[in-house]
């Protein structure tokens, strides 16, 4: 895989090569989280979109810089009606501790849940229409807490735990496929609110230029170390243009590449850390006795039951810690962007596809999910050069102006669907267990 | 007068566009339920599904106006729709025979044919990429309106306008004709009374001598009716693009499980419960309230119970809402 990526380093360019290598990292986080989830505990997240975009909400939040008057315009309403939402959700518990489950109880909570939101709604408004008002078209949100984006990445996984939580508390006794189907919708509703409530987010606005973690590409263009950095390893290649400006111009054309380079190289090295200590986690967790009850629950829940442990704690604990690893995901992918659009959130992306790198991998064995991440990514990048070559290869003899071939050149970005299709397909087929099998070593 | 002027006004913004989507949504919502109660999988290429029957309808449409045939004042995409039809269940029976047909041999878990489904989900939507394009495609052709809002206003003499898009009534009029039909089929024919058979118990309807490979063969066919007509009457009366079909899959889940999945009648219900909800919480009721209110107690704000943004979101609440405390469904459907 290594050497794939190092052939896309040589042939096409480092930059290129790079993204895509931070990405399948990226990718790779997330496939851990669902494959802790489908692969230990059996449990099916169709939401992995949802707890993604948490997590870059958490970037945003945590690294943004205060709006002073966006606070001083709607602050008080939008911190009142935070008060009001904790008092209602405190009544409701009450409610449900004190009495007998009857028609009344559930009449009388639905109730108090509409009023709720029309109250909440009713005091909100004028505070979200000031903050939004706040300088629309550089803020209009809040703002976040203006601390260093590495946090955003605790804060993600805290985040898409606690949505996890609320998800799993729902949903988790549903049969599977149904299961599916919940999460995948919750996951949109959660779209829906972090696309809408400009206040927090800045909707469809999109919020750009976020701190980052990394030293930015114009600093380093103007630091002398960085420009002694780049004579040296490139000295064979400067000492053969004779001419002083032209070695010159050649020298700054070097270093403006290679600072876009040095700074994907420390967003890779953050994100190496990540996985390592991840994946040692994951693989500790796998061989410990909660790994071996975990199995034992996916394999047979009422004999697991039977003997003691409690299924349902368990499968709510492990739906959020997987989330929450998807929710880690999520901020550092907003990390590597530098900016925050909730339009771009599709469960294609986000949900469908994390899948097939499960499957793809191999579901209950962590490096296939990593591998999984690393293959599915590459191929889901390079598809479309790869299918243009085909098709050129195979159509070699038709002239260019071929109807046919102009039709299915021009459609070549759509080879990638077809491609992970055929692959989910004949993985589920021919290696149902993914290409690492989940493998129990016992010591 | 201001109070037919108020009724009018739910006509024209809530009661017919809802009524019209329920209609596509109810068709995709049957599909649905068939393929669980049947082949026992949630099928997640639904959508796109029926975006393929779509695309092979709009590619027969052309033809037609091509060869310069059309219906008058009717869309020729109705004349296409057959071909559609055909084409559909073409691709269907070739899907279930290289993909499906395996699992179901198998007797794989339903969480497994989920998993394939999205594989076929991939695959057909880069098919019907490749073929058709990812663009917004419009291929209505005929009479567009039935009744145009200032004619309407120039007739009654009211203030309020009532539109009628032709496509709304051939919408609403084909789910009617195709659902009737259905119904029949499934209770009164043989065939369908030994499809709801199979769907109740699989091993009786066997015992009982029910070949299991007529029943899949005539539900896949039925599907692919209803996936080809329910896609090309949405894209008649919205817009074809291959991403929103993906996306009305969403809701058409919703409609199905708040039904009461495997049955094909709550389905059909199911749609509409989905449409209207979304449209009655998020319409801007002000108008109305002008009309019937008396002139002092005129509401400022536009009384509008949630922002059109969360159109989505409110059939997803609702779904959710019905999987907690009605898992079965409105209408008892199979229990989770």
């Amino acid at each position: 895989m290594m050497v794939l990526i190092l052939m896309v380093g040589i042939f096409q360019s480092w930059n290129i090569a790079l993204s895509i290598f931070n990405l399948c990292l990226i990718s790779a986080v997330m496939t851990m989280g669902a494959n802790i989830q489908w692969g230990y505990a059996g449990l099916i997240n169709f939401g992995i979109m949802g707890y993604t975009a948490l997590g870059g909400l958490a970037a945003v939040l945590i690294s943004v810089d205060p709006v002073q008057e966006a606070w001083r315009a709607g602050g008080f309403d939008i911190l009142m009606s935070l008060w009001l939402i904790v008092v209602m959700v405190l009544v409701i518990r009450f409610i449900l501790k004190r009495f007998e489950k009857s028609k009344i109880r559930t009449y009388s909570i639905a109730a108090i849940i509409i009023s709720g939101i029309l109250l909440i709604r009713f005091s909100a408004e004028p505070g979200i229409e000031a903050i939004e008002a706040v300088d629309p078209a550089k803020t209009g949100f809040l703002g976040g807490f203006g601390l260093p984006i590495i946090f955003s990445w605790i804060v993600g996984a805290l985040f898409a735990g606690g949505l996890a939580f609320i998800v799993g508390k729902v949903a988790l006794g549903l049969r599977a496929d149904y299961l599916a189907i919940a999460t995948l919708l919750i996951s949109e509703i959660v779209i829906a609110i972090i696309k809408h409530e400009d206040w927090l987010t800045r909707g469809v606005k999109n919020v750009i230029g976020l701190k980052r973690p990394a030293p930015y590409e114009v600093d380093l263009q103007t630091t002398d170390w960085f420009i002694k950095l780049v004579e040296k390893f490139n000295a064979g290649k400067l000492s053969v243009i004779e001419n002083l400006a032209d070695r010159q111009a050649a020298l700054n054309q070097l270093v403006i590449e290679g600072s876009s380079v040095f700074v994907k190289l420390c967003y890779s090295g953050l994100f190496l850390v990540v996985v390592i200590i991840l994946l040692i986690l994951t693989q500790k967790a796998l061989y410990s006795p909660w790994g071996r009850m975990m199995r034992a629950i996916r394999d047979n829940e009422e004999a697991a039951n039977a003997m003691g442990k409690n299924v349902v704690k368990q499968h709510l604990l492990i739906f959020i810690l997987g989330s929450a690893i998807v929710g880690i995901a999520g901020a550092m992918l907003v990390t590597q962007d530098g900016l925050f659009t909730p339009g771009s959130y599709r469960p294609m992306r986000y949900t469908f596809l994390i899948w097939v790198m499960v499957i793809v991998g191999g579901s209950g064995n962590n490096f296939g999910a990593i591998l999984g991440g690393f293959v599915v990514w590459f191929l889901w990048i390079e598809a479309a050069p790869i299918s243009l070559f085909l098709i050129n290869f195979f159509t070699a003899g038709i002239p260019e102006t071929n109807a046919l071939k102009a039709h299915l050149i021009e459609s070549v970005p759509y080879f990638r669907f077809l491609l992970m299709g055929l692959g989910l397909l004949f993985i589920m087929r021919y290696r149902p267990k993914g290409i690492l099998p989940e493998k129990i070593e016992i010591k | 007068m201001d109070f037919v002027n108020a009724i009018i006004l739910l006509l024209n913004y809530i009661f017919i566009p809802a009524l019209t989507y329920g209609s596509q949504l109810a068709l995709g919502a049957i599909f649905v339920t068939l393929i669980y109660g049947i082949l026992r999988f949630a099928n997640f290429a639904t959508g796109d599904m029926m975006s393929f029957g779509t695309m092979a309808t709009i590619l027969f449409t052309w033809y037609f106006q091509s060869l310069g045939v059309s219906l008058g004042v009717l869309p020729t995409a109705l004349l296409a729709i057959p071909f559609g039809i055909i084409f559909m269940i073409f691709y269907m029976l070739l899907i279930d025979k290289f993909v499906f047909k395996y699992y179901r041999n198998q007797k794989s878990p339903p969480v497994q044919f989920a998993m394939v489904s999205i594989g076929v989900m991939f695959v057909t939507q880069a098919v019907v990429r490749i073929i058709i394009g990812p663009g917004d495609r419009r291929f209505f052709d005929g009479e567009k309106f039935i009744i145009k809002a200032r004619e309407f206003k120039e007739m009654t003499g009211l203030n309020e306008g009532l539109a009628l898009k032709s496509t709304q009534v051939i919408t609403i009029f084909v789910t009617i004709v195709l659902v009737s039909l259905l119904f029949w089929f499934l209770n009164r024919t043989k065939t369908g009374k030994s499809m709801k058979a199979y769907s109740d118990n699989e091993d009786l309807a066997l015992l009982s001598g029910i070949d299991p490979k007529k029943i899949v063969l005539v539900t896949w066919v039925i599907a692919g009716i209803l996936a080809t007509i329910g896609g090309a009457l949405y894209g008649l009366d919205k817009s074809f693009k291959p991403f929103t079909y993906f996306n009305n899959m969403l809701p058409i889940f919703a409609a199905a499980i708040v039904g009461g999945i495997g049955n094909p009648f709550g389905a059909f219900l199911g749609g509409y419960v989905i449409a209207f909800s979304e449209i009655l919480l998020t319409y801007a009721y002000k108008k109305f309230f002008m009309y019937i209110l008396p002139e002092s107690m005129e509401p400022s704000s536009l009384v509008q119970l949630l922002s059109t943004d969360y159109k989505f979101a409110v059939s997803f609440s609702i779904l959710v809402i019905v999987l907690i405390y009605r898992p079965s469904g409105i209408f008892k459907g199979k229990v989770l």
